[in-house]
């Protein structure tokens, strides 16, 4: 696969509904996060809305992880609100988040390596069901193992049900890492640099996962492989020392002089 | 022992390198070469693998596939404080100066090698406060007291201490305010002048194309493309290929 | 003994200087074991039992040389050299790989060890003489010169490893590898054999405190067990890796169970060291001799 990150047309944005009327899934006003005299994300107003996807880039330091756990109640911000539907969950803990509707897979590999795939993403999907029954008949387990399944299918591990999670490549451990996130049932995804330490073939499969997942989903994801991003996003939005620097649609970032004043450290 | 084969030799070769995090392939097959005294540098955006290039070459992590030489002899796999002694100086990309010793100590720590005469201690010693005299201010300053700017002539200074052929320099401009940045570069030019050679991996592209005799560039884990840093601009296409959006 | 009417002020100095004397072994003791633990995180369950083959090296160059201070320098050089050669063949290997590995490693060498010595010596416990007998008046006791010239041994041999350690060549390698050993490694400095040199210096330490150690007492080959115990609990409340910690922390405990054995037996104020362990980690696990972390 040749590079071609000059590619201006994202494949992603054509053939899809104006993502822009849609209504916004999550919303952040003012969110800063200090710790003691960092700041390491400062007043930060973001918006995305739903079935879009956005990608988050920035230099070293410039906040994209700080900005995920804030999301997903790993991080609790100093001051600014985060609304999910129209509600604040900043500073709720992660169960609760996840329960509310987003999943996070994360940068290092976060899978249950004894257990089988099947099994790591069936623990997932349980989640979603409430209950204490422990009488309850087994077709509300046979519920839970369709779920599963289709979850393996959809990120292309069915194949693999039964292995151990350990014996997975790296590749196919994201790809499980990306499932158990998707066995959630969640309206938000937040993808944590899911192609890190792939091979070529190994980030264009996920990039085809992520497309296809995408489907009454809202992704974003922080990356820095700049194909993935230029062919997948719908929009960018840049950060830069806890800011927000630039945000558009990839053709707009890619000629945004700002941003390459940054990258390129002219 | 010189003569025209072994100056014509590069003194570093990468042969298609493969390294891992645990089960992260990290480097997919990296080629380079570094001549003796000169200047490279190693671009490309985060997570493109510069660093771990760096960390496999000086033996802090063991490639799984191919092959590294220094001055003609394989030296894969060879555990870092024997290449340290061979000749290859390691300033890290977070400086990791010894922070509770004092700015003497963390150059003692290059310096206690075995076969270094006094004298020449104390010349190297003398040698590096000429270059750095913030340092010889503060040689008794514990090196966590010092600012990022000093730590990173002290990462640097510490590595001189070896006395290397070859310094991996790994993003020293990062973190850095521009006056230091340009302390830096002047840095470099010496170290040029002195005859050791530099693989520079850095993300500033005006200070690395200014430095260097020739530039690689690095994507998802391989090198992907080779120029002479004369003939290049920041404004030429394939920069923006490679650091750009 | 009724608590508050006349205070025994002197039982109470009595036993200060016993606490103290008591703490300074034991901070001999734990300072080895912090040491080990501080630079190569292994937690040396053997060390109880390099006390007491450093007793019994003793023992044995005693018999031989009937030389109390050739005793103690033969037996400490001697299980350092031991102690080196156990972490080569034993610890090397296992650098790298989940650290309960070292702990059952250390762990099964402890009982190598003392089973050797019941093998090799025997059930009945040893002696050796103290250098010189001598007592001087200490308020209503006899008190053993001996016993001072333990506490003041410990302590110089603790001041000269931190002088060493501050100004000794290879005190730098220690120290710069304590606090990276990643980059020390880039520095040249051969980190493995730092390892090693530093758990010899745990062991010649250890031992060095068998042999002080062993005319108050018989030599057994379970005299390490109750050392042992006491050393990991002043190396927690002392902060592990800590060096100067664990030396206040082997006082301060030594000395709470000097008093309370004033009050209730020997046997029992043992309990106030596992009090103090407890208190620590409900409180200050990091130590209490540590600054309190951010």
């Amino acid at each position: 696969m040749t590079s071609d990150s000059l590619n201006l047309s994202s494949p992603a944005a054509s053939g899809r509904g104006d993502v822009q009327s849609q209504p916004a899934v999550l919303r952040t006003e003012g969110l800063t996060v200090r710790f003691g005299g960092l700041t390491a994300l400062d007043n930060v107003d973001f918006e995305v809305r739903r079935e879009e996807i956005r990608a988050i880039i920035g230099p070293n330091g410039a906040g994209k992880s700080t900005f995920f756990n804030c999301l997903t109640g790993v991080l609790r911000p100093t001051s600014g609100r985060v609304l999910f539907d129209g509600r604040d969950i900043a500073g709720l803990p992660p169960n609760r988040i996840s329960q509310r509707g987003i999943a996070r897979s994360y940068q290092i590999t976060n899978i249950l390596p004894n257990a089988t795939t099947l099994e790591n993403v069936r623990v997932a999907a349980q989640s979603r069901r409430h209950g204490w029954s422990m009488l309850a008949h087994h077709r509300a387990f046979r519920d839970i193992l369709d779920k599963a399944e289709a979850v393996l299918a959809s990120v292309g591990l069915a194949a693999k049900a039964d292995e151990l999670a350990a014996n997975l490549s790296h590749g196919e451990q994201r790809n499980l890492e990306i499932g158990i996130a998707l066995a959630t049932e969640p309206q938000l995804l937040c993808l944590d640099e899911p192609t890190a330490g792939m091979s070529t073939a190994e980030t264009h499969d996920t990039m085809e996962l992520v497309r296809r997942i995408a489907k009454d989903l809202t992704i974003l994801i922080v990356e820095h492989d700049m194909q993935v991003v230029m062919q997948l996003a719908h929009r960018i939005t840049v950060l830069h020392y806890g800011r927000v620097l630039a945000e558009g649609t990839p053709a707009e970032i890619q000629e945004n002089p700002k941003v390459l004043e940054v990258y390129l450290k002219t | 022992m010189s003569g025209p084969e072994t100056a014509l030799q590069p003194l570093v070769t990468v042969e298609g390198v493969h390294t891992y995090y645990g089960k992260s392939h990290v480097l997919f097959g990296v080629s380079l070469k570094v001549g003796r005294g000169e200047v490279v540098g190693l671009l490309g955006r985060n997570g493109v693998g510069k660093s771990t290039t760096l960390k496999t070459i000086m033996g802090l992590l063991a490639p799984s596939r191919g092959r590294i030489t220094l001055d003609g002899r394989d030296i894969t796999g060879q555990p870092a404080h024997r290449l340290a002694r061979l000749g290859i100086g390691y300033v890290p990309e977070d400086r990791r100066i010894f922070k509770l010793l004092t700015v003497m100590e963390n150059l003692r720590t290059g310096l206690d090698r075995g076969g270094v005469s006094d004298t020449r201690k104390r010349q190297l010693l003398d040698k590096v406060y000429a270059y750095f005299p913030v340092l010889a201010e503060r040689r008794n300053q514990a090196g966590g007291t010092l600012s990022g700017g000093e730590q990173q002539m002290l990462a640097i200074a510490r590595a001189m201490m070896l006395e290397p052929k070859i310094i991996l320099l790994d993003e020293p401009t990062e973190g850095l305010m521009p006056r230091m940045v340009s302390q830096i570069r002047e840095i470099i030019a010496v170290l040029h002048k002195e005859g050791v050679a530099i693989l520079l991996v850095e993300q500033n592209v005006p200070l690395t194309l200014a430095s260097s005799q020739r530039v690689y560039f690095m994507e998802k884990g391989t090198v992907k493309h080779h120029a002479a840093a004369g003939g290049l601009s920041v404004t030429d296409p394939v920069i923006h290929q490679y650091l750009g959006v | 003994m009724d608590l508050f009417s006349g205070l025994p002020w002197e039982i109470i100095l009595v036993q200060t200087v016993n606490g103290i004397v008591a703490g300074m072994i034991l901070a001999l003791v734990a300072s080895g074991l912090t040491l080990i633990f501080g630079i190569m995180d292994v937690v040396n369950f053997a060390h109880g039992e390099l006390f007491m083959l450093g007793a019994y090296m003793g023992v044995v160059t005693f018999a031989a040389t009937g030389n109390f201070w050739i005793a103690l320098v033969g037996a400490t050089l001697l299980v350092a050299l031991i102690g080196a050669a156990l972490q080569v063949t034993t610890l090397r290997p296992l650098i790298g790989r989940d650290p309960l590995n070292t702990i059952l490693a250390t762990f099964g060498l402890s009982l190598v060890l003392q089973n050797y010595a019941l093998w090799q010596f025997g059930p009945v416990a040893r002696k050796i003489n103290e250098p010189f007998t001598g007592q001087f008046p200490l308020f209503y006791l006899q008190y053993p010169w001996y016993r001072i010239l333990i506490a003041v041994l410990s302590a110089a041999i603790i001041a000269g490893f931190y002088l060493f350690l501050k100004y000794g060549r290879y005190g730098i390698w220690i120290r710069a590898t304590t606090q990276d050993r990643v980059m020390a490694q880039a520095m040249g400095i051969p980190v493995p054999w730092v390892h090693t040199g530093v758990f010899a210096i745990g062991a010649g330490m250890a031992a060095a405190s068998g042999v002080l150690f062993a005319p108050l007492v018989g030599v057994s080959h379970a005299m390490g067990l109750d050392w042992v115990l006491k050393a990991f609990i002043v190396v927690v409340v002392g902060g592990m890796g800590n060096l100067g910690g664990s030396i206040a922390a082997a006082i301060f405990i030594s000395l709470l169970e000097a008093y309370a054995s004033i009050w209730v037996s020997p046997a029992q104020a043992v309990i106030v060291s596992s009090v103090v362990l407890i208190l620590t980690l409900l409180f200050r696990p990091t130590g209490l001799f540590v600054p309190t972390p951010k």
